[in-house]
């Protein structure tokens, strides 16, 4: 499979303007079919992170995004034929209801089929981006994934300084040497409760700040 | 090619024949040293001396091309080197707008005045108008939480990066009386400047005892500093043919431009320290950041330029 022809263009773009530097820390890129989760404090981080990927894992890896703000005119065009997000329609708090359902389930199957038996996904699982200083509780969207795909490897993944890029609310970045860091893979374990594996994961995140 | 004045190529020259000796002497170190304690050492030298070719081949690039290649550059590492200093900073949420002036009003701004040759704004534009438009901005953004603090680091963010940095193609706007196109006056700054830097290293790793202030820059050594000084004023002196200065004026100025030099690498240091990192960033390989190789450039350009424009310009 071949990325679109703006891919590359993208990917360097991204990665000049973030300044990013990438490592993978016990860990490394695979071509297997991966979950990439990471924290989230601005629109910039799918794209980084998506460039951030070899060219060819990152052809098949797909962002998953909120329908609510990508779903519309030129976003939605770079969204949807250059980056092929996933879009799901997410519940916010004070908001009124989306206009697809945002049902969990329905969610997972709409993530499982995209997925398909090639595809790897991005995904935020604090579900709304974050100040830059903490890191949320993680949405259950992750433990239903991993549960209904048995054996999947999820890799966690920290972005550091992008929320200082572009912070929620402004339009214009600012330029700042961003850092992303990739930490080795983890799998859901034959019976192991949602609330201690979402914490394990959100802990797996975490944990790359520090190193 | 109207750029190609004989002493620039010259100078060319000597640091083509400079940095093929440099890589023959870090090849004979990596083959000749196998003490498994002074690899890291070497394996230094040798990224930086390949960073080295990398910087002068971009520099002569830059200058052949004439002024506006050397805007360019500069204005770029300029960027570049606020982008690593603010990484750098505790910045808050409110002073997004004010960087974004700093960065995309004011950078691109100083380095166009110098195009048109504007001497008078380019003196006061960071000085005087950014200096009092940067906290006023800040104000407009409401948060007071160590606003001193946060106005002061953005102020001198640009003062260095910007304003001090921008002095070195500045020199190109200088109109001195029987010299011929200035372009080779900044190449004779970058040398004395950077071939100190390289000398005081070198003088530091051969002879270095004596700290001269541990706490801010473990490496430098009182050793590295004289050997270091004295070798460049030699150097700028042993150029003054490149100059418009008579060789006793070539050994003063290039004197000054070591000292101001040093002083430049050890503030940033205190910087760094204070901001608890080693080097700025990681684009130089083997050095760290734009600003860990232009620290003692910011200090010794607008000295330098000052000096030059005070007595040779009518």
């Amino acid at each position: 499979m071949t990325g679109h022809p703006l891919a590359g263009i993208i990917a360097v773009t991204a990665r000049l303007i973030s300044g990013v530097t990438v490592r993978w820390v016990d860990s490394e890129p695979d071509a297997r079919q991966t979950v990439y989760f990471a924290n989230h404090s601005s629109h910039l981080d799918f794209v980084v992170l998506w460039s951030s990927l070899p060219p060819e894992i990152r052809a098949r890896t797909r962002p998953v995004a909120a329908q609510d703000y990508w779903d519309k005119g030129l976003r939605r065009a770079i969204a949807v034929n250059v980056f092929r997000a996933v879009l799901v329609a997410r519940r916010t708090a004070g908001q009124e209801a989306p206009r697809s359902s945002g049902n969990p389930q329905e969610v997972i199957d709409h993530m499982l089929e995209a997925m398909g038996d090639n595809n790897s996904l991005i995904i935020f699982p604090e579900g709304t981006r974050g100040t830059g200083e903490e890191v949320a509780s993680f949405k259950s969207g992750l433990y239903y994934l991993a549960q209904r795909k048995p054996g999947l490897r999820m890799v966690p993944a920290h972005l550091n300084n992008l929320n200082r890029i572009l912070p929620k609310g402004e339009f214009l970045p600012v330029p700042f040497i961003s850092r992303l860091t990739f930490g080795p893979a983890l799998a859901l374990e034959p019976g192991e409760p949602k609330p201690a594996f979402l914490a394990r994961a959100r802990a797996a995140v975490c944990r790359l700040r520090e190193i | 090619m109207k750029n190609l004045d004989p002493q620039l190529v010259w100078a060319f020259a000597g640091v083509l024949g400079l940095l093929t000796l440099s890589s023959l002497i870090g090849l004979i170190l990596k083959v000749a040293i196998k003490k498994p304690e002074a690899q890291s050492t070497i394996g230094n030298l040798n990224a930086r001396i390949g960073a080295w070719w990398t910087m002068s081949a971009i520099f002569a690039l830059t200058l052949f091309i004439g002024p506006t290649g050397s805007l360019v550059l500069f204005g770029l590492m300029s960027f570049l080197a606020l982008r690593e200093y603010v990484t750098l900073l505790p910045t808050r949420r409110a002073d997004h707008r004010t960087l974004f002036w700093a960065f995309f009003i004011f950078t691109p701004l100083q380095y166009f005045l110098i195009a048109i040759q504007w001497y008078g704004m380019f003196a006061i534009l960071i000085p005087v108008f950014a200096f009092l438009f940067v906290p006023a901005r800040l104000a407009v953004a409401g948060d007071t939480e160590s606003f001193l603090q946060r106005a002061s680091m953005i102020q001198w963010g640009l003062m260095i990066c910007v304003y001090c940095l921008s002095y070195t193609p500045a020199l190109l706007m200088l109109k001195i009386p029987d010299y011929g196109r200035p372009a080779k006056l900044m190449l004779y700054l970058v040398l004395v400047d950077q071939l100190s830097d390289v000398l005081q290293y070198v003088w530091g790793k051969l002879l270095g005892r004596h700290k001269i202030a541990p706490v801010v820059s473990p490496n430098k050594t009182w050793e590295g500093f004289i050997g270091g000084v004295l070798s460049a004023t030699g150097v700028g002196t042993a150029l003054w043919w490149m100059t418009p200065f008579r060789p006793p004026v070539a050994a003063l100025v290039s004197l000054t431009v070591a000292l101001m030099g040093f002083a430049g690498g050890l503030t940033m240091s205190a910087i760094k320290r204070d901001r608890g990192v080693k080097d700025y960033g990681t684009l130089i390989k083997g050095h760290g950041g734009i600003l860990d190789r232009m620290d003692s450039m910011c200090f010794a350009a607008p000295v330098f330029f000052h000096i030059v424009r005070y007595f040779y310009v009518r």
